[in-house]
């Protein structure tokens, strides 16, 4: 089932001081999430993400606009009516109850014609259970499972009533980071199991980036971009975009489009077809970098820190205003001579990014 | 810590001496005191030791209607403060403003003299020849005859009794209790929601198992507190309660001990053991029908 | 339109489910507030048209101060009070001297056998008052303290709650502090009234108001030890007017002696009503 945002907009009337100042925590969300797929809706804290999801599940309603699941508009629906399961951040599981309690609770409440036997609710149950691969741990408290337990009991507790969306808050950041990697893992598997349309909100791009099928970046209630992860990653719309994901982040420097040349400082580093002379921001990928002797681009060289199989060379510019340092990912079998001043690199055009200095969208060389 | 020394013992000094003096020595002391047969206040001797005491209390009319005006008291009000208590802490929660107004309203009982409130009570009450009083101004209204609940019908002098005990113990419960219904997760209810769980099924299946450990600690303490009413008796019916038979067991304990039928210690401990003795016994009870039904995260 | 998709939520049972919550909160408001409009009320009826009163009114047709007048003039209202107060202050202050000491060696400072003692402190917590009373009575009876002000105080100076309250307090301040103290020379003693007391003032005033508010409304110790009006507390000259009265039963002064009694906690009440509320959610004595 495919989730549509027509014009939603969420605001929250001010606080203390602001009162009369109105936060605008969703700004006029267009966009339609497709049937079956693992969605993440990703952006800084404080961007909406959150609110996004509380929106789709019914705990707040937008002050403008409409959402629809299919063609039913469910807007008004309160949350019960939706058919939606969802897996709070902290997973909000009943303390009192077992894991099979808690698994069955949603059950229970169906009335009338939906109405199951014992027989029927233990039955699904132990599905759910075995699906997120629980079984065993059906008598026991939430207190007595560790952190990842406590997850797919979650999971299975939103799954168990067959929602037409799943929605995830935050899934895996009560997590530890081994655990975060066989998580991820295991919601994928999940979710293309039962093939139930997800939808999932996280901070972090690595993330979202390694199970979705399409990524939602958001900043400040706005959505920036919207496209499969290897998509937004090579072909960022704004300068946002592009800084906020992938790790190490792209190296952003002062520059300028002159004589068919991208220049930093005083050296052309790259050629470039089209654009009139301007000043821009000139964004290289970490693994933009090519060891070169006679490369365009001169950098004063820092340290070399190994990682294995790849070196980090870590250097200074006086133009690179989004870090520090300048960090390339280079092979190791290229890696540039430790005790150097200098470095001299040459550029992958594909992994170089441009921006405008003032708005921060991107510049396309002309084809 | 390798620096041990003996210096922590001066600082307990002060409270050693007060507890040994005012609550430990005085604790085996009542022990002693009831199974002292025929103790004599002036001279502070006694004839002999056994369970005399204990056999006197326990015959004595006195005694039998104050354990039965307490028991009374304990029955009606426990149950019915803590369900009181307990529906208005859930109307406070749900209220969007003015609840910080409610509970300070609330609360007010609390930090009232007893005496002097209760004062209030008895004259609110009670019927003289001059005037049938504010309450009975209020049944009149529903058109009943007027009674005297102060000096009147044994039931009426009860219902007294149990409404100002109910009116007094009523802050710290509903305090306690809103303070747990704030300690309650909140996304336990949205998650609740999300499932279609009706506003019942979340109060009884949610709201009551996450709040039960409060809910048992005040029906503990309620029971202890309502065995040993007193302050509000006297409050309502003057110094001697066992003329207006309404007195309570730490009522005839006192009596005994000092007032118009006083000057006799070992009867009063008798009292205080056997209501110590009731108290625990409760206690006891309380604790194990609690395991069963009491979460505790 | 969009102000509607807020609105429809609230179905018919749900709206009468609010105003039933409305009407039982302002029906139990008025059920705590109504005693005190009434004493405040009678206090300023005269006597005259008090007792007039077959039905009585529910507004002063002529409102009097005299009451309050005859109320510190016919007994000795003013004593009472300044009885109690005395009562109060020697009392709360001599309390926190103690449990401030004892509090402090159980958290920070270390003796043999500290954990077994603290174990029998906690127990103590299980006696009921109305237990030791009886000895109590006796003891100072047989000290010859009954009429003093010895008498009143000396059985409450102590908490053993309220120790354990300052202990678990003091345990939240890091040992480093008093590590770094020690090594400056700082003493004990120093340490405790210079750095963790200041420190842990929010809980010695919560502990200060919980006792003031005990004291003020302490009843049965006071009534067993005094007979003598002068030692009088409060609350038994509210017993004592109320047995004897003002000479003839004078209810609208009665209750203007009432009104002056209870204006101080509420006052007290008012100004600290987060913190005593707070101080009560935590620890609840008045069981």
């Amino acid at each position: 089932m495919n989730v549509v945002f027509d014009h939603v907009t969420k605001k929250f009337p001010g606080r203390g001081k602001n009162r009369h100042d109105e936060v605008i925590a969703v700004d006029n969300f267009d966009f339609e999430i497709p049937d079956g797929k693992l969605v993440g809706l990703l952006g800084p804290s404080g961007c909406g993400k959150s609110t996004a999801l509380n929106l789709i599940c019914g705990l707040l309603t937008p002050t403008s606009g409409r959402i629809f699941f299919e063609d039913e508009d469910v807007t008004s629906l309160p949350p019960e009516k939706r058919g939606v399961g969802m897996v709070f951040q902290n997973y909000a599981l009943y303390p009192h109850l077992t894991v099979e309690q808690n698994i069955i609770f949603p059950l229970q409440n169906l009335k009338g014609k939906d109405r199951l036997t014992k027989e029927e609710m233990k039955k699904k149950a132990d599905e759910t259970a075995a699906l997120v691969q629980i079984e065993k741990l059906m008598e026991r408290k939430p207190s007595e499972l560790s952190g990842g337990q406590q997850q797919r009991v979650a999971i299975a507790r939103a799954l168990v009533k067959l929602p037409r969306v799943l929605l995830l808050d935050e899934p895996l950041s009560n997590l530890d980071a081994r655990l975060r990697l066989q998580t991820r893992e295991e919601i994928r598997r999940i979710q293309l199991k039962t093939g139930v349309t997800t939808i999932f909100v996280t901070h972090d791009q690595e993330e979202a980036m390694s199970i979705s099928d399409l990524i939602v970046v958001m900043k400040d209630g706005a959505i920036r971009q919207i496209g499969r992860p290897q998509d937004i990653y090579d072909d960022p719309d704004d300068q946002f975009v592009a800084q906020f994901l992938g790790t190490p982040p792209i190296n952003v420097f002062e520059g300028r489009i002159e004589n068919g040349h991208l220049c930093i400082g005083d050296e052309q580093v790259l050629e470039w077809t089209g654009g009139t002379p301007a000043e821009v921001n000139i964004g290289i990928r970490p693994e933009g970098f090519i060891v070169d002797e006679n490369g365009p681009f001169t950098c004063d060289l820092n340290s070399v820190e190994v990682m294995g199989r790849d070196v980090s060379v870590v250097c200074e510019h006086k133009k690179l205003i989004s870090a520090p340092r300048v960090r390339a990912v280079i092979d190791a079998d290229d890696s540039p001579d430790k005790d150097a001043q200098k470095v001299r690199f040459s550029l992958k055009p594909h992994k170089v990014l441009v921006f405008d200095r003032e708005s921060g969208a991107r510049i396309r060389p002309e084809q | 810590m390798e620096n041990r020394n003996y210096k922590g013992y001066l600082y307990l000094i002060p409270a050693v001496v007060f507890l040994g003096i005012f609550l430990v020595y005085p604790l085996f002391d009542v022990f002693i005191y009831s199974f002292e047969e025929g103790y004599n206040f002036a001279s502070q001797t006694h004839r002999g030791i056994g369970f005399y005491n204990y056999g006197y209390v326990l015959r004595d009319p006195y005694f039998l209607q104050a354990l039965r005006n307490t028991l009374i008291l304990v029955i009606i009000t426990v149950p019915l403060s803590t369900i009181l208590a307990l529906m208005l802490s859930v109307a406070l929660s749900s209220i969007p403003v003015l609840k910080d107004l409610f509970q300070t309203i609330f609360f007010l009982p609390y930090v009232t003299n007893t005496l002097a409130v209760g004062l209030v009570f008895m004259i609110m009450f009670r019927k003289t020849p001059y005037s049938d009083g504010l309450m009975n101004l209020l049944l009149g209204v529903f058109g009943m005859s007027p009674v005297d609940f102060i000096d009147g019908p044994y039931a009426a002098k009860m219902f007294v009794l149990c409404f100002y005990t109910i009116w007094i113990v009523l802050p710290f419960k509903i305090l306690i209790l809103t303070s747990a219904l704030a300690g309650v997760d909140e996304h336990l209810y949205s998650a609740a929601r999300i499932d279609g769980t009706s506003k019942a099924r979340i109060f009884f299946r949610i709201t009551l198992p996450m709040i039960s450990p409060m809910i048992f600690y005040l029906v503990i303490t309620g029971f202890i507190g309502a065995f040993k009413a007193y302050s509000d008796a006297v409050a309502i019916f003057g110094i001697n309660l066992n003329s207006a038979g309404m007195n309570t067991i730490v009522g005839y304990v006192y009596d005994m001990l000092y007032g118009d039928s006083g000057g006799y210690p070992s009867y009063a401990s008798a009292a205080a053991v056997l209501l110590f003795i009731i108290v625990l016994t409760i206690t006891v009870i309380n604790l194990l029908v609690s395991r069963k039904h009491v979460h505790y995260s | 339109m969009e102000q509607n998709a807020v609105t429809n939520r609230i179905s018919v049972p749900d709206r009468i489910l609010k105003i039933l919550t409305w009407a039982f909160l302002i029906f139990w408001g008025i059920l705590v507030l109504f005693p005190f409009y009434w004493m405040i009320l009678t206090s300023i009826k005269s006597y005259g048209s008090y007792n007039a009163e077959y039905v009585p009114l529910f507004y002063a047709s002529d409102p009097t101060f005299a009451n309050y007048a005859e109320a510190f003039s016919a007994v000795p209202l003013a004593k009472y009070f300044l009885n109690t107060i005395i009562f109060t202050v020697v009392t709360t202050a001599l309390m926190l001297g103690v449990i401030t000491l004892a509090a402090f060696a159980f958290a920070r400072l270390s003796f043999p056998g500290k954990d077994l003692i603290f174990l029998l402190f906690l127990s103590l917590m299980m006696i009921p008052g109305e237990l030791v009373v009886i000895t109590n009575f006796v003891t100072i009876t047989d000290w010859g303290m009954r009429n003093s002000f010895q008498g009143l105080i000396l059985p409450s100076v102590t908490s053993v709650f309220y120790i354990y309250l300052l202990k678990e307090n003091f345990e939240q301040i890091p040992a480093n502090l008093y590590y770094a103290a020690k090594v400056d020379g700082t003493s004990d003693l120093k340490y405790l009234f210079r750095v963790l007391c200041p420190i842990c003032r929010p809980t010695l005033v919560t502990v200060t108001i919980l006792k003031v508010i005990e004291c003020w409304n302490s009843y049965v110790w006071p009534r067993l030890i005094t007979d003598d009006a002068n030692f009088f507390l409060v609350s038994n000259g509210i017993q004592e007017i109320r047995e004897n009265g003002f000479g003839r039963e004078n209810i609208p002064a009665m209750m203007a002696a009432v009104v002056v009694i209870s204006i101080p906690l509420i006052i007290l009440f008012l100004a600290f009503r987060k913190k005593i509320m707070a101080g009560v959610a935590r620890g609840g004595l008045k069981g």
